[in-house]
């Protein structure tokens, strides 16, 4: 069984949280206990039906105000997967939120109440898809039984989507039409829309193919943290903790260490399970080297011939997340794969409309929640990808030096 | 499952979530001087223990474990802690809530629970040891205030959890700074569900106290559960006592950590009936969070883990 991990976006009344109400109820992933805790809580606040959308809203603040407020962490499984659901809230100013509910991601939720159509918050959910590069979208086409299940609505509205998404960068997009009120088409096919032909909801989360997502190709293996254990017994015993960021390592490969760029070799890799011969992302192994090279944390194994870049000037798009805003000339802490610097936006190119994708090439600042193209330099170099080939090499935080608070979430658009 | 057995490439969900945690956890030494990790004998620790031993295999492991002792436990359990521990060569640091209530520092609760007053004592030894990162065995899947819960999350200097101010938390990049006084809360687990830890346990053969399987016991029930005689959990007048096959799906404190009916007697017999179970292992067996909606988001906004 493998491990789907998905982010859901959306507001108050399209449904979002009945929507997973709804997937975690059919599939049997609801418990008794919480079931009557639930309709204890529909009861006790006068509504009609047990409302499954406050299964989802965890702090008190939230069940009073009947609102989202942070990223909910939700599991459930089926016999053919495990599902960790990142269910964010959709409004304007939560887009960090969503934004680190698609970090981790491998597909992506947009509902769209099928009496409204696309609005702002759906277009500004593609582009954070597409900006956060998560492989695969489904646009959720919800409360179709508020349309008496029509086919040209729904044909519209997938029309008006695909053309949108046709400016983004978006690999792999499905459209279902569903009703999370009733069911229809969350899990099992729907008996009142016979003209879609396509799977459920849920039949899709299950078969999306995502074994090809992950970057096998390029070998990153960011050090994270250096095991010599001081005894007897494993005296001469230095090994190069971490988790692969990308590709497949083998014993016997040569391999470079960045950002030195000395030669040496693969003589063992040590998994959780024990030796093994070879290993690929995301697994966390041990790897020993034949050469006892000066190698520490935030240094990177790479391939002779497939390096990562190693440089001190970036270019990226950022999301801001600070309260404050940022200019060009502030400087921050900044944390890329097992790396720790510090950064001096060098500058500000343009502020991005995430609603519009219109470029405010004059913007004199980035406000929270707000995307950017900025120039950075870096203290000492990167071991970088561009975040399109490898979203583990190619994206990063900023860290406010007083605070340390997490200000931005980066993505390297281009390395010099 | 090794690689070479897996042309294809793939991790299992669960060898994913072993990465995941062990990255975790290295992360934790390589960015905090002082880590602990909380070690109760309970399966979810036993379960952190296990990967954070194979994160610095062959080294020992570079921190020590934390028993916050509410005073109130199961004989099994501390049992199997003391033999672990001694077994591995870990240092083991006890934070004892009875020392702390005899020396007047916190007071006994009236319904003689001790699972509140056991956050003032467990954030007194974590000062005292100048602990500044404790890694603690809690999931996202067991309470809904913890669905919402980073990996790495912050703690102010009263050791207290904002959970409308948490640090975003991007890809895999944990943010680890601090100021001096403040701490780190990590969960490892955080992306585990109850029926992970048991497969898990069955996969790695990771050893466990006795309560957990099957077993007689004389037993009670109070409000819908089924309470062992304990020392510290005795029968009311009306509370009749009758011998019962049980076991427990939670271990805390005793005086209000329920059994459940079962014929699990082996950990193949516990996966089958957690995978089948219709009932949260809070809601079945833990009294403390019946109190209203929001007891673990208030006991942990105080500092509870």
């Amino acid at each position: 069984m493998d491990l789907l991990r998905f982010a859901t976006a959306g507001s108050v009344d399209d449904g979002k949280s009945t929507l997973i109400g709804r997937l975690l109820f059919d599939s049997k992933s609801i418990f008794t206990d919480q079931l009557e805790d639930l309709e204890r809580t529909s009861v006790a606040r006068g509504s009609e039906y047990t409302d499954l959308a406050l299964l989802t809203d965890g702090l008190r603040a939230e069940r009073e105000q009947g609102i989202t407020i942070d990223v909910a962490y939700r599991y459930f499984a089926t016999p053919r997967r495990k599902f960790i659901i990142a269910d964010t809230p959709g409004h304007i100013q939560y887009t960090r939120n969503m934004v680190t509910g698609a970090s981790t991601s491998d597909l992506s939720i947009i509902l769209i109440d099928a009496r409204k159509g696309l609005v702002e918050q759906s277009r500004r959910h593609a582009f954070l898809v597409s900006l956060l590069q998560v492989p695969h979208l489904v646009v959720a086409v919800n409360k179709m039984d508020l349309v008496d299940w029509s086919q040209e609505v729904f044909e519209a509205i997938r029309e008006e989507f695909s053309n949108y998404a046709a400016k983004l960068n978006i690999a792999d997009v499905s459209v279902i039409p569903v009703s999370a009120l009733t069911g229809e088409n969350v899990v099992t096919r729907s008996t009142q829309m016979d003209w879609y032909e396509g799977p459920s909801l849920l039949h899709h989360l299950e078969n999306v193919h995502i074994a090809s997502d992950r970057n096998l190709v390029d070998m990153r293996f960011p050090v994270q943290y250096v095991i010599r254990p001081q005894s007897a017994a494993h005296h001469d015993y230095r090994g190069y903790a971490g988790q692969i960021a990308g590709g497949v390592v083998k014993v016997g490969d040569d391999v470079v260490v960045l950002p030195s760029g000395l030669p040496t070799k693969v003589t063992a890799i040590d998994a959780p399970g024990g030796p093994v011969e070879e290993a690929y992302a995301p697994m966390s192994v041990v790897i020993r080297l034949e050469d006892d090279v000066d190698i520490s944390r935030g240094d990177m194994i790479c391939r002779p011939h497939n390096q990562a870049i190693v440089s001190q000037d970036v270019e990226a798009m950022i999301c801001w997340m600070g309260d404050s805003p940022m200019r060009a000339g502030m400087k921050f802490g900044i944390k890329h794969t097992t790396r720790s610097a510090r950064v001096l936006v060098k500058d500000l190119y343009y502020e991005m409309n995430i609603n519009t994708l219109h470029r405010n090439q004059g913007a004199a600042e980035l406000n929270l929640n707000e995307v950017g193209r900025v120039r950075l330099r870096t203290t000492v170099p990167l071991l970088a990808d561009e975040y399109h080939r490898n979203r583990l090499t190619g994206g990063f935080i900023l860290i406010d030096e007083t605070t340390n608070a997490t200000v931005a979430a980066g993505m390297i658009v281009g390395v010099q | 499952m090794t690689a070479s057995e897996n042309p294809s490439y793939r991790l299992s969900q669960l060898d994913a979530l072993e990465s995941e945690a062990i990255f975790i956890i290295r992360e934790v030494v390589a960015e905090l001087e002082r880590p602990a990790m909380l070690f109760s004998g309970g399966k979810d620790s036993a379960v952190m223990l296990h990967l954070a031993l194979k994160a610095f295999a062959p080294a020992n492991l570079p921190f020590p474990v934390v028993h916050i002792d509410t005073g109130h436990n199961f004989d099994e359990v501390i049992e199997f802690r003391d033999a672990e521990v001694t077994r591995r060569g870990i240092r083991l640091v006890v934070g004892s809530v009875q020392e702390a209530i005899d020396r007047g520092e916190v007071a006994e609760e009236r319904n003689g629970s001790r699972n509140r007053i056991q956050t003032p004592v467990l954030l007194a030894t974590a000062e005292k040891h100048d602990f500044n990162a404790l890694m603690g065995g809690a999931r996202r899947d067991e309470e809904k205030a913890r669905a919402k819960e980073r990996v790495f999350s912050f703690r102010d200097d009263f050791g207290q959890w904002d959970p409308k101010n948490q640090r975003p938390e991007l890809w895999n990049l944990y943010n680890a700074r601090i100021h001096h006084g403040e701490t780190i809360r990590v969960f490892p687990l955080s992306n585990w569900t109850e029926l992970d830890i048991w497969s898990y346990i069955r996969q790695e053969k990771v050893a466990l106290p006795s309560i957990y399987y099957a077993h007689e016991r004389e037993v009670f029930e109070r409000n819908g559960m089924l309470f062992g005689v304990h020392e510290f959990c005795q029968p009311r007048e009306n509370e009749p006592t009758f011998t019962e096959t049980v076991r427990y799906r939670t271990v805390g404190d005793a005086s209000l950590t329920a059994a459940v009916r079962s014929n699990a007697f082996d950990i193949d017999d516990i996966v089958a009936e957690v995978a089948a179970t219709r009932v949260t292992e809070r809601g079945a067996t833990r009294g403390d969070d019946r109190v209203s909606e929001a007891a673990m988001e208030d006991r942990k906004k105080e500092g509870y883990f």
